[in-house]
């Protein structure tokens, strides 16, 4: 097989960008993508809210994934389609099975990871009760619904309120099912707030803070389930268990970057974002393989995940070209203080230029400072009205200003 | 009437009233609550997304072109149901003009997924 500059491993918006930004920078692009078509998960993002940032107008998922379609089609990118990448080893080398040239081993310059994100499902929450038909994820109900055509339940409870999961509450409802509940474990939306008025309020859907699904009861069909207030320690308080019947329960509890096939590749994974760690150019630990959109951290916009993703394409072609630079700098650490969960990039170089820094609070808070710091020395603060988990913050540093590990905290 | 406004995560309970014919909102901290508070008590409008139906019995995302008034969005949602369109239409096709006299188009926004890959 032809040899390729930049191998990307990923087909939805971080793919695509990260393939498109590679283009530019004059390497040869293969992009490797496991579904008939281009676009990931946006296909089945049917409601509007994608591009404010990135394009300056509100699009719908398939039209935002359209856009940049359209731009990678312009470019020097071979796109495989129903190509599964089955593991990338130590030395980048990637095998990859395709229906067209069967099992490939592939060596690029570089490699990009761009797998995204799958759904937690009812076992890994160990959901109590039976085993009846009606439990999906938010997400493959959204798939069944809007790509297939079908409607996965009648009467719809959901589980966790992240941004997934109200979404699909507004999508049941617009088509005809009627939800009941949202049940949400933590004192606080995942969610944003337009999210909750928008999916929520507008159709007079009632969310529980601080509440969980104690078991789901039915056989085969789901026929209800049982929900309960948690304590402080999020257990849940059974004396006060209610009933709610119901033939669907949909799970939005959360997302797991999808990096099962860098078992064997020494990349090192992040406890706390189970994504690759990586520098400013969202090189992993492994020199030739970048990661970037959902594979690497969670974001909330797909703006964001385009941004990120042109980093990571461009740096990957410039290291395989051999003409990386801004690494020459002293390399420091990024880490984390109070009220911060984590910070990505893990490490950056010292040096010319700036670095963005992206990082999630561990709780909402409110009249906080945000301080960002290296060696005693404050290179950066900001007073905020409000932080929340669900919405990622940004900073920016002069990377001149870093001689030493770097430090990201909240004053409260 | 009392909302949330949906301009940055702070989320500031907002309670709108009509006094001497001039709609007051009440607990609001910047200029956006303000503007958001008065927009969503006279005219609060969304933006419908759904699926119509294809001639060969599949579905195809669409959406309103603008914002509809918030109470027409189950008319328009009855409206949309009743449509149908080419399998092959492409993003951008018009299903219907000026959806019930609104002002808004049913524009398809995705594609099929491709038949032989089914």
């Amino acid at each position: 097989m032809k040899r390729f500059d930049v191998l990307v491993i990923g087909g939805g918006p971080a793919g695509m960008a990260a393939a498109i930004a590679a283009s530019d920078r004059g390497a040869s692009v293969l992009l490797v993508e496991r579904d008939v078509r281009l676009g990931g998960i946006l296909n089945q993002c049917i409601h509007a809210g994608f591009g404010l940032h990135y394009f300056g107008e509100e699009l719908t998922g398939p039209e935002y994934a359209d856009r940049f379609e359209k731009k990678l089609a312009e470019k020097n990118v071979t796109v495989m389609l129903g190509a599964m990448a089955l593991s990338v080893g130590e030395d980048g080398e990637t095998v990859v099975l395709s229906p067209d040239e069967g099992l490939v081993h592939l060596k690029a310059g570089a490699v990009v990871l761009a797998m995204g994100c799958r759904e937690r499902t009812a076992g890994a929450i160990a959901l109590a009760g039976t085993r009846p038909a009606g439990i999906y994820t938010a997400g493959m109900a959204q798939k069944m619904c809007n790509i297939e055509g079908y409607l996965v339940g009648r009467r719809i409870v959901i589980l966790g309120s992240g941004d997934i999961g109200l979404i699909m509450a507004r999508r049941m409802t617009l088509e005809g099912a009627h939800v009941e509940r949202v049940i949400e474990l933590m004192p606080y939306s995942g969610g944003l707030k337009r999210n909750i008025v928008q999916c929520l309020d507008d159709f007079g859907i009632p969310i529980n803070y601080s509440h969980t699904v104690t078991r789901v009861v039915g056989k085969p069909r789901m026929a209800g389930l049982y929900y309960a207030p948690v304590d402080e320690n999020r257990k849940p308080v059974l004396s006060e268990e209610k009933f709610v019947e119901c033939d669907c329960l949909l799970l939005s509890v959360g997302l797991i970057p999808e990096n099962d096939i860098l078992t064997g590749s020494g990349v090192k994974l992040d406890r706390v974002t189970s994504g690759a760690l990586v520098d400013e150019n969202r090189m992993t630990t492994v020199p030739g393989v970048f990661s970037c959109g959902n594979v690497l951290h969670v974001h909330d916009l797909v703006d964001n995940v385009s941004h990120e993703s042109e980093i990571a394409g461009a740096a990957a072609a410039d290291y395989a070209l051999g003409r990386m630079s801004g690494t020459e700098g002293k390399i420091c650490s990024v880490g984390v203080g109070r009220g911060v969960r984590y910070a990505l990039p893990q490490r950056v170089h010292g040096g010319e230029g700036s670095v963005e820094i992206f990082f999630r609070t561990d709780n909402v808070y409110k009249n906080c400072k945000v301080v960002a710091e290296c060696g005693g020395r404050v290179l950066w603060s900001k007073k905020r009205m409000i932080v929340a988990p669900g919405e990622m913050e940004k900073i920016t540093l002069d990377k001149k200003d870093i001689d030493g590990d770097v430090t990201v905290r909240l004053e409260i | 009437m009392n909302t949330i406004c949906i301009n940055c995560p702070m989320g500031c309970p907002l309670d709108i009233t009509e006094e001497d014919g001039k709609v007051v909102v009440r607990g609001y901290t910047c200029k956006r609550g303000l503007e958001y508070g008065v927009s969503e008590y006279t005219a609060p409008v969304r933006t419908v997304t759904t699926l119509v139906r294809t001639s060969e019995g599949g579905v195809l995302p669409v959406k309103t072109s603008s914002p509809v008034p918030k109470g027409r969005m189950f008319d328009v949602l009855d409206r949309i149901r009743a449509l149908v369109v080419p399998a092959s239409a492409d993003i951008g096709y018009v299903a219907e003009h000026d959806i019930l006299g609104l002002g808004a188009d049913i524009v398809v926004t995705g594609r099929g997924v491709p038949h032989d890959a089914k």
